[in-house]
């Protein structure tokens, strides 16, 4: 099978709107929530979220195309404008029949469904439904408008595992790049569920943290008084190449994407299996693709929500594949400062493990004020502060609701 | 006297704005939905051919004019409303 590479990124996350904003705030620590501003939340049992701030999309794109688009999507033609530029190719002769757009959302357009059915509710029951509204709305436009954007006739659809979605995106164009099936990708995801619908029903589920009184510090994963995730928004884009399609044009390679694995709990529709079945499953069946072993990997990147029993079971998982060698890991979760992305967080995070391995740096998890004793202390959660290390190889986990698990495994390019 | 002759011409200064009025927000909407230039909004511009619209923007314009005009276009009329010119006689000769 053919090797698979990553030549450009793209992001527009809570903590800063490029590649270059995001990883800084990362490495420095800092937190993406605040109080909502993008609608009333008085009446809201949690009324902070981890918003894109400062973001117009009109700044990027006519207004008529963006009045035809819901957030999620213009989150997604930004980031992969950002990525199609990193990886420089603007301007090149790709063949386009080898190149597709593999995107993932968890939800899609669910501002623009709220926008559209209150209309209808409010009104005296005459649909009067915009012509936009369901292309506006299907959780696989975004593919769909990349690949009209960029000219790419190679494979073309979206991934929806809820908070899994983008690392399915990533693993399925690895896998069409490895099997010869095309030579280039955009692939990652956006999710932009910050509105009134997504934060209640969030909220009725007892899943997101109710700390009001101070948001930068309400997603602490692995601390003992930690109350649930916060919701975040945002995007992630990735362009994978085979390393022949990459060399052959001289491309920067940031990365090597070494093995994916895929599991599911089959266990409970939201919460995880408590002793971490599916998520030790999964991790198994990514080292075991990648051909690298427990002591191979220097740094996992958790899907560490910041739950009570997620956190647990992940860790758990993690010393159940690991075991001994858990203890050389620098374990992070980035969710600390960026918030809970849905179905953008597999992108964000294979960025952030991607930056790790080329920049040395782990990102921390910040927020850790009270130990929990249901942590072996002898894993290295990272805490508070970024820890140098050279990276190898880093993995990936994101976990979604449904019981789907992924896992992606990345390593530093070596000819 | 002096005052029927006032209310006369008010009324006719007023019925004058509405006719304007009318073209003018027609107008307005078209940029706004289309996203062209109002110079391009031309009488005979057609929605398709000239100003860069697909199936599904011509469907909305006449949503936006049912609404901004609070009246409803059946289907067989809304065919036949094609061009800015189209539009604006149509709304002239039937909004309230």
């Amino acid at each position: 099978m053919r090797r698979v590479v990553v030549t450009g990124l793209g992001a527009l996350t809570p903590l800063g709107n490029s590649v270059q904003e995001y990883w800084e705030g990362l490495v420095a620590g800092r937190s993406g929530a605040a109080p909502i501003t993008k609608f009333d939340a008085t009446r809201f049992r949690t009324r902070f979220a981890a918003e894109v701030k400062g973001f117009d999309p009109e700044n990027h794109m006519d207004r008529k195309e963006a009045r035809k688009m819901d957030p999620y999507t213009h989150y997604a033609m930004v980031t992969a404008e950002e990525a199609f530029r990193d990886a420089g190719l603007e301007g090149l002769a790709l063949n386009g029949e080898r190149a597709g757009v593999i995107w993932g959302s968890g939800i899609g357009g669910m501002y623009t469904v709220y926008h559209e059915f209150k209309a209808f509710f409010e009104g005296d029951g005459t649909p009067k439904f915009n012509p936009f509204f369901v292309p506006k709305m299907i959780s696989d436009i975004a593919a769909g408008l990349l690949s009209i954007r960029y000219g790419f006739h190679g494979p073309n659809y979206t991934t929806v595992s809820a908070c899994a979605s983008s690392n399915n995106a990533i693993i399925d164009a690895f896998n069409y790049i490895r099997w010869g099936v095309a030579d280039l990708f955009i692939t990652g995801g956006s999710e932009a569920a910050i509105n009134e619908p997504g934060v209640a029903g969030f909220n009725a589920m007892k899943a997101l943290s109710e700390r009001n009184d101070d948001p930068s510090t309400a997603s602490r994963p692995f601390d003992l008084d930690r109350d649930g995730f916060v919701l975040g928004e945002g995007g992630g884009a990735l362009i994978l190449e085979s390393l022949d399609h990459a060399l052959a044009r001289g491309a920067r390679i940031y990365a090597e994407i070494a093995g994916a694995g895929l599991s599911a709990d089959a266990h409970h529709i939201t919460a995880p299996h408590p002793e971490g079945l599916g998520a030790t499953l999964v991790m198994k069946n990514a080292l075991r693709d990648s051909g690298l072993g427990p002591a191979d990997i220097d740094y996992i990147n958790v899907h560490g929500t910041s739950t009570p029993l997620g956190d647990l079971s992940e860790i758990k998982a993690i010393q159940n594949v690991f075991g001994q060698d858990a203890y050389q890991l620098n374990v992070s979760s980035t969710k600390s400062m960026t918030g809970h992305l849905l179905g953008a967080a597999g992108a964000v995070e294979a960025i952030a493990s991607i930056k790790a391995i080329c920049e040395g740096i782990i990102p921390p998890t910040i927020n850790h004020f009270t130990d929990d004793p249901a942590f072996d202390p002898g894993i290295n959660l990272t805490f508070n502060q970024a820890q140098n290390r050279t990276v190898r190889a880093a993995l990936s986990n994101t976990f979604g609701f449904g019981g789907h698990n992924t896992s992606v495994v990345f390593k530093a390019y070596r000819a | 006297m002096h005052h029927l002759k006032f209310l006369v011409i008010l009324r006719f200064k007023l019925t004058q704005n509405n006719m304007s009025d009318i073209a003018s927000k027609v107008r307005s909407i078209i940029v706004d939905k289309l996203g062209v230039d109002e110079n391009e909004v031309t009488p005979e511009a057609s929605f398709t051919n000239d100003l860069g619209a697909d199936s599904l923007d011509t469907v909305e314009l006449i949503m936006e004019f049912e609404k901004e005009f609070n009246l409803s276009i059946p289907d067989d009329q809304a065919e036949n409303i094609q061009t800015v010119g189209q539009a604006i006689t149509y709304l002239e000769a039937n909004a309230k």
